[in-house]
């Protein structure tokens, strides 16, 4: 196969670990692919940028909350240089302004694989109960508030504890209302409105990752339970379960939505064995690498997909494959940081 | 008769694991060698006569912790639902 070269963002490989990384570790993995990697860098401090195994090359990228243009406008200088064949944008937060603009880089000649815009939207954490409905699936009851007040107005259909959630990231147990009014404030600064108020479901929080080619195929589906889940919520350990209920509810909602990418699907098991949907990532996840470890290499066949390659759905995978995750002082430079932090390039 | 569950994958060091919920457990020799009677289908009383044969242990004794030992892997449900 030719050389490629791919873009990615998330290469914020910290405590809250973007997908970039491990998507990278996937494509380079690859018997299929030879990949040069340019990383897209929205901090100076993201890691990957100075992952030279790893990421090739690596520009620094203006925020999405800049606006389409600018992010384009760099996009062209970068494409100009680099001749982009396949892009992988791993932020919740990007992915909106990069199908907005599927077209104007397939123009560029720059491949996309995402979901579609409808899909995107109608699986917010703020239509989850509309979702759920449609396609027949648990979700718990929900409502999007803009004010204290709203929940106010919603109280009596809740009950204490609720899951105060942010519209794309930070989830937090609430037991009253003082707590609702300080969870409120505290995501809404961050993250914007509207804020989810979701019942707190009791059970176990279990995964799945998938990738679905668009046509109603499930690609490859591998699901994990979270071993080990720092103060942030995020996965710091996991290993790969043998639980056919949790890929029969993935193989039904990428069937039924004609599902375009990668996804995420975080469940709860209930202790009556129900599983109940509380959230659909719209990417493939920072755990991805557990995938590939456990026989299904989702972002070579990401990948694939996006270059309009026949991809065959995965023939299982294996049960009890674990990931630990570790903290590691890399080495660098100062001239460096300086390159990046001046120039925008490394 | 109470099944131990088909998937469960034990490990002749005792390492239990099963792959629906992801836990892990580890049984001593003696917790292993009666788990591994009950999967091959042996009867309480088969278990039984083998433990008070091969280990020190009156009868009554050992039906209380075998009883026991079964109300733990049901509890874990590592055995298939009733």
């Amino acid at each position: 196969m030719k050389k490629l070269t791919i873009g990615l963002s998330g290469l914020n490989n910290i405590d809250s670990p973007g997908p970039g990384i491990p998507v990278i570790r996937g494509i380079k993995d690859s018997k299929i692919l030879n990949a040069r990697i340019v990383g897209l860098a929205y901090e100076n401090l993201e890691p990957g940028a100075y992952m030279h195994d790893l990421v090739d090359k690596t520009y620094k990228v203006p925020y999405p909350s800049d606006g389409v243009e600018p992010l384009l406008d760099r996009l062209r200088y970068i494409q100009e240089r680099e001749h982009l064949d396949v892009l992988i944008p791993n932020f919740d937060s990007e992915l909106f302004t990069f199908m907005k603009s599927e077209k104007v880089l397939q123009d560029m000649g720059i491949k996309t694989f995402l979901p579609t815009l409808k899909q995107f939207e109608e699986r917010h954490k703020s239509n989850l109960p509309e979702y759920g409905k449609k396609y027949g699936v648990k979700v718990p009851y929900s409502e999007p508030i803009t004010s204290v007040q709203d929940f106010v107005q919603h109280r009596d259909k809740f009950e204490f504890p609720v899951v105060v959630k942010g519209k794309f990231y930070d989830a937090h147990i609430a037991y009253d209302l003082d707590q609702v009014a300080m969870y409120f404030n505290k995501i809404a600064a961050k993250w914007g409105l509207p804020i989810v108020i979701q019942e707190f479901v009791k059970g176990t929080e279990v995964n799945v990752i998938a990738l679905g080619d668009g046509k109603g195929n499930t690609i490859g589906a591998v699901p994990m339970r979270k071993t080990y889940i720092t103060d942030k919520g995020k996965a710091w350990g996991g290993i790969t379960l043998e639980d056919p209920a949790m890929m029969e509810l993935t193989d039904k909602i990428i069937s039924q939505t004609q599902w375009r990418g990668g996804m995420e699907l975080e469940l709860i098991r209930t202790s009556k064995d129900e599983l109940y949907m509380i959230e659909i990532n719209p990417r493939l996840p920072a755990w991805v690498y557990l995938a590939v470890a456990a026989g299904q290499n989702l972002p070579e066949a990401l990948v694939r997909l996006a270059l309009g390659e026949d991809v065959k759905p995965f023939q299982g995978y294996q049960v009890g494959k674990m990931f630990i995750r570790y903290s590691f002082d890399m080495i660098t430079d100062l001239h460096e940081f300086e390159q990046l932090a001046t120039k925008g390039e490394l | 008769m109470l099944k131990i569950r088909k998937n469960i994958a034990i490990s002749d060091s005792g390492f239990v694991f099963d792959p629906l919920s992801g836990e892990s457990y580890s049984l001593n020799p003696i917790g292993l060698e009666i788990l591994q009677l009950i999967k091959n289908g042996q009867s309480f009383e088969a278990v039984s006569k083998h433990i008070l044969e091969k280990y020190e242990v009156d009868a009554e004794t050992f039906e209380r912790y075998y009883y026991d030992f079964l109300a733990t892997l049901k509890l874990f449900h590592l055995t298939e639902p009733d």
